[in-house]
């Protein structure tokens, strides 16, 4: 059984001083988990099967980019900030930070962390694997995020890093998952090596195959890191997880396939946990070309779905309604009394009727490789708009280089987001003009004005205030349908235990599994 | 014991269907077929029984089929109760309406192939066997070239290049189909060509066309027909194994490739939903394959 | 079964064979050059470039053209073409441009396991497929002849992901078998045996049929020739005429049909790789070909093309020589 704790909000405390603190999505456990929650045990070989992962992958945090990359560098590395299960920042190797205005950020290194090799971790470690990702030659997927950085410095054992302007949200971006601190030798770190200072030390790794990865005697954290062994797997066919998991050949699986999941519940031999975060299935629509250009014709489609019925077919159950909104429930400023659009035929026609038009013939580019479903979604739309008088022909894309062919080319197709954890993150890459990723082009200078406006805002009622109106504009002005917020779904041995709460920024509890979980 | 029945109870209505299809080809024939009928095996019969029905399947769809083929018409798995017989798929749509038209869509896209294929890799393949010499080792070599390459990668590299249309999944999968039924025309053909009565057909003069059609064609048709039967169903097997790479057909046109795919893992659980189309699919290759191993039979001229 | 190769007779024919093998072997280069030459432009081709599927949805103008530069991407095709073919003629296939690991490093124990899982496939299925084939065709229109084929035709009617979730249900799921395999350096022969065994089966159901139906074909279809008759009427056992008479001249097609599936076997495997997690040389093809990771996508299309070519080579010199009038052409 699984039960599900939509999430709320958490009062923001200490935004500028230690931790800040982000609403999370929490869930429970189900019951033979809950119930006995005793003190993590140590031990044990954990085995997890991942669903992504390629022959292709290597040790370089520049060009991370699945599930399996993230938990295999989870598994050996420490970044400078942790975000806890409960969205809360948590010091890593950064012991503290403070700004008295921003702009200018003081990390203090911790001391006495030492990598696999033996070698303390210094601040010149940590300038080189920031540096890693900056710099014109730098290819890492991260320099977008880290641009905001003017300066960098070392004050003693202090990292100082003064920003181009104010940003109340910086020390978010000092956790995402590409920047794990290396040892650096003259002031570089060395992309092909696996050492790190985290919890497990690599013992082989064969890329699309598995790793395999001991535990650090010498970790600083002294409750995590509960197994002996870590093995990391790649299983990339979905019914191959199902199996590895049901005969015992894994203890943990991501991605649990939706249509299959109350099968897997029934059978009883694995605890299904589901946790709703940022996360969102979308359809952008190019807002520069016809006949998307006109917000009647957009909100004519927005009215055509049936968001309930997606939520119910494709993702099973495990996933909400989202309005339009590109801020998960799982954030601060998410707007949750915002006016809701239901499936509603003679609304989306009499938006089209002010648009001038009878009836909307449209092209919907899907395929799979955008998300799980993505075209099953497009076909149970176009049934649905057809109610509309709106023709939608889905036209089926290959995986293979969807994101090259369709993504940002066609005028109207499936995409998906991870979910950022931060508002500001989320609208500056996905929904500012000119951004790289703004899928739907689109370009609102009311809504361009509150973001910069809300980024230094240290008010905390009045940047909620903005950080509303703005999600307003984006539902009802965007050009982005986000019909569902999707679920982590994930299987486990009834053998695992989990800590009470199960993180929602990243599947795999925030791809920490491997040191946060234990055997009971 | 209840898989047995079932299994009895199946061949039993296999046989009755064989019988009951043999009494009336051999009566409504006309005259001079109505020995080759008569003396028709069961299974055979059987065989022509299942084309027959698929075919009609096929060309009625939209008359036999309760509700409209992309219709979403309740939840999803639903159960097997009237008025959906055999329950919803995975997005709510009637799995009886839809297998009746993977029929129209999934045989005549497969026969189409097949048949493209064929008339192109044999009459290549003889024609290749026959002039024998340089033209024969550039065309082998040509085609053994294009074989090397994986077929489903070189299906996945043609159709990410050209597209996905019906037309191009029907050329690209004919074209990837005739390297190997050139090959398998060339080597019988290879082994006919050097026989006397060959070389007597040369001798009489005979051109190259008539001597493939008369001469050899006859004499090659055994394993060709064969293999016939075989590709046949490895044309549905394509469209499943590039729907599993998002290139198949594209929805929300019913084809029993994509079917099977789209609810295979349901398999793991023991769910007998994804069993429907690949039954589909294994009921028309076994039938087909009855029908031409009695060809084959009579082909042989073997009188027992 | 051999009763064909016994009419190999003087030198002057198997001189014949040898140049036969010289030729073909010129010509196998030859073949791979081509290959090489197809699989690089066809790469080409495909929309995007290593670059875009590296940095993948976090693609930007810059760091695209930063990564293009460091790759060497930005030479024109021909040149990098020609660089790749001088190395390779060296004996070096470079690097995976993905994750810098030595192309060798890469393929060699994929190689060795792909190879495995063929071998032990091909020995399930081909005694299996020739067994059944002749029995079938000595039993001609029986019941057993109707039922080794309608169960035949049925497993390959299924797609292999479909008969590999099948036999997972049946033989995995009660803890028989492992569901997936996982191979490490100190896996002894048995051990490796015995966790490839689904994977093998799953390749034996898919391919059996197709050998045992060209076999009883091929045979059947000589059954009526007068020599056969003659055999008969000197009152020979059904299983001996076609034994001794009627396989040693049905022999072509159905080494043909052999050859075929066996290069199947090692080229074609990808779908039962995946469900298995089986580490062949399929996957990592795919994942190459995914990541237009050329240098990678070239060598192991090489290694399959090389396969395929010797595979049909060998075909082809048992087929001239177990057909004498192949022999005494012109």
């Amino acid at each position: 059984m699984t039960k599900l704790i939509l999430p709320h909000a958490v009062t923001r405390r200490g935004l500028l001083k230690g931790a800040a603190a982000v609403g999370a999505a929490g869930l429970l456990l189900p019951g033979s988990m809950g119930s006995a929650r005793a003190e993590p045990k140590k031990g044990g070989v954990f085995r997890v099967g991942i669903g992504h992962g390629s022959t292709t992958d290597g040790y370089d945090p520049a060009v991370w980019d699945n599930l399996y990359a993230q938990t295999f560098a989870a598994a050996r590395h420490n970044q400078l900030i942790e975000v806890g299960a409960d969205g809360n920042l948590v010091p890593e190797i950064a012991e503290s930070w403070e700004s008295s205005d921003a702009k200018t950020w003081v990390f203090k290194i911790r001391q006495g962390v030492s990598f696999h090799s033996g070698k303390t971790v210094t601040i010149d470690d940590v300038i080189a694997s920031i540096n890693h990702h900056l710099g014109e030659k730098s290819t890492s997927a991260a320099k977008p995020y880290l641009e905001p950085i003017a300066d960098m410095k070392a004050d003693g054992q202090n990292l100082v890093v003064t920003l181009k302007a104010p940003n109340a949200d910086f020390p978010y971006i000092m956790s995402d998952y590409h920047l794990p601190i290396m040892p650096a030798t003259d002031g570089k770190i060395d992309p092909t090596s696996s050492d790190g200072c985290g919890p497990y030390i690599v013992e082989s790794y064969e890329p699309g195959v598995q790793a395999t990865l001991n535990r650090n005697a010498n970790y600083w954290k002294t409750d995590r890191a509960h197994f002996d062994q870590v093995v990391v797997l790649v299983i990339l066919d979905s019914a191959a997880r199902l199996n590895a998991l049901m005969t015992g050949e894994v203890d943990a699986i991501d991605q649990v396939e939706p249509s299959t999941i109350p099968m897997l519940e029934s059978r009883g031999v694995a605890n299904i946990v589901s946790v709703s975060g940022n996360a969102h299935y979308c359809f952008p629509m190019d807002a520069r070309a016809a006949p998307f250009s006109d917000n009647n014709v957009r909100l004519a489609l927005k009215y055509a779905f049936d968001r309930q019925e997606l939520v119910d077919k494709i993702l099973n159950g495990h996933g909400s309604v989202s309005n339009d909104n590109p801020i998960g429930p799982a954030s601060r400023y998410f707007f949750k009394d915002m006016e809701p659009k239901g499936y509603d035929p003679d609304k989306a026609k009499s938006f089209l009727k002010k648009a001038g038009m009878d009836n909307l013939e449209v092209t919907l580019v899907a395929a799979d490789a955008a998300f799980a479903g993505a075209v099953d979604a497009a076909v149970l739309i176009s049934e649905k708009a057809a109610a509309a008088g709106i023709t939608i022909t889905v036209d089926r894309a290959p995986n293979d280089a969807y994101w090259d062919n369709v993504w940002l080319k066609k005028p109207f197709c499936a995409s998906y987001w991870g979910g950022r954890a931060v508002e500001d993150q989320m609208f500056s890459v996905a929904y500012t003009k000119g951004a790289a990723w703004n899928e739907s082009y689109w370009d609102n200078a009311r809504f361009e004005e509150l973001l910069v406006a809300a980024r230094s805002e240290l008010d905390e009622a009045k940047r909620r205030e903005m950080y509303y109106e703005m999600q307003k504009i984006v539902s009802f002005e965007g050009s982005t349908i986000i019909p569902m917020y999707n679920n982590y779904v994930m299987g486990l041995s009834k053998k695992l235990a989990t800590p009470e709460k199960v993180a929602s920024d990243w599947n795999l509890d925030g791809f920490r599994c491997v040191e946060r979980w234990w055997f009971t | 014991m209840k898989v047995l029945l079932v299994v009895i109870a199946a061949v039993a209505f296999a046989l009755a269907l064989g019988w009951v299809f043999r009494a009336a080809a051999w009566r409504l024939a006309p005259k001079r077929h109505t020995l080759v009928f008569r003396d028709m095996p069961l299974t055979a019969a059987f065989g022509m029984a299942v084309i027959l029905i698929y075919v009609v399947v096929a060309l009625f769809a939209p008359v036999l089929a309760p509700f409209a083929e992309r219709e979403v018409v309740g939840g999803q798995y639903l159960p097997w109760a009237a008025p959906y017989l055999l329950g919803t798929d995975n997005l709510g749509r009637d799995m009886l309406t839809r297998l009746i038209y993977g029929a129209r869509n999934t045989v005549g896209i497969a026969f189409a192939t097949t048949a493209l294929a064929f008339v192109v890799g044999s009459i290549l393949g003889i024609w290749a066997a026959v002039l024998g010499g340089w033209a024969d080792q550039a065309l082998s070599r040509f085609v053994d070239a294009l074989m090397a390459i994986p077929a489903l990668i070189f299906s996945l590299l043609l159709l990410t290049i050209f597209g996905t249309s019906i037309t191009t999944l029907i050329l690209v999968i004919a074209a990837v189909d005739a390297t190997r039924v050139y090959r398998l025309a060339r080597s019988v053909a290879q082994g006919i060509v050097v026989m006397d009565y060959i070389e007597a057909a040369r001798l009489r003069g005979e051109g190259m066309w008539r001597l493939i059609r008369r001469e050899i064609l006859p004499n090659a048709m055994a394993p060709l027909v064969a293999e016939f039967g075989l590709r046949f169903c490895f044309v549905f097997l394509a469209i499943s194994a590039l729907s599993f790479l998002g290139l198949g057909i594209k929805p929300p046109t019913a084809d029993w490739g994509s079917m099977v795919r789209e609810n295979a893992t349901l398999i793991t659980f023991g769910d007998v939903t994804p069993l429907l189309p690949a039954g589909a699919i294994a009921l028309l290759t076994v039938a087909v394959n009855f029908v031409v191993d009695w060809q084959l039979h009579r082909a042989s001229g073997l009188k027992e | 079964m051999n009763g064909g190769l016994k009419t190999v007779g003087n030198g002057g024919q198997m001189s014949d064979v040898w140049r036969m093998i010289g030729r073909r072997l010129l010509f196998g280069c030859l073949t791979l050059f081509v290959i090489s030459v197809v699989i690089f432009g066809a790469t080409e081709l495909l929309p995007g470039d290593l670059a875009r599927q590296l940095l993948g949805q976090s693609a930007t103008p810059e760091t695209l053209a930063a990564l293009r530069e460091q790759l060497g991407l930005n030479a024109p095709a021909p040149l990098r073409y020609w660089n790749w073919l001088t190395a390779a003629l060296h004996g070096d296939f470079g690097v995976s441009m993905a994750n810098k690991r030595p192309i060798a490093d890469l393929v060699s124990a994929r190689l060795g396991n792909t190879l495995f899982l063929a071998l032990y496939a091909a020995a399930l299925a081909v005694p299996l497929a020739l067994i059944l084939g002749v029995l079938a065709a000595l039993w001609r229109n029986s019941w057993f002849d109707r039922a080794a084929n309608s169960l035949a035709l049925t497993s390959i009617s299924f797609p292999e992901f479909f008969v590999a979730y099948i036999l997972v249900l049946w033989l995995a799921q009660s803890g028989l078998f492992p569901s997936m395999v996982r191979i490490t350096p100190g896996t002894t022969f048995g051990a490796r045996l015995y966790m490839s065994f689904l994977p093998a089966l799953t390749l034996t159901l898919v391919v059996t049929a197709h050998m045992m139906r060209m076999t009883r074909a091929a045979i059947i279809n000589l059954l009526a020739s007068p020599y056969i008759e003659m055999a008969r009427l000197k009152g020979m056992s059904p299983l001996r005429v076609i034994l001794r008479h009627a396989v040693p001249n049905a022999l072509a097609p159905i080494i043909n049909v052999v050859a075929l599936n066996l290069a199947y076997l090692i080229t074609g495997v990808v779908v039962v790789e995946v469900v298995f997690v089986y580490p062949g040389l399929g996957q990592l093809m795919v994942d190459a070909v995914t990541n237009r990771d050329i240098a990678v996508v070239q060598a192991v299309a090489l290694i399959f093309a090389s396969a395929y070519v010797l595979l049909n080579l060998i075909a082809d010199v048992l087929s001239t020589v177990t057909n004498p009038r192949l022999m005494h052409q012109r």
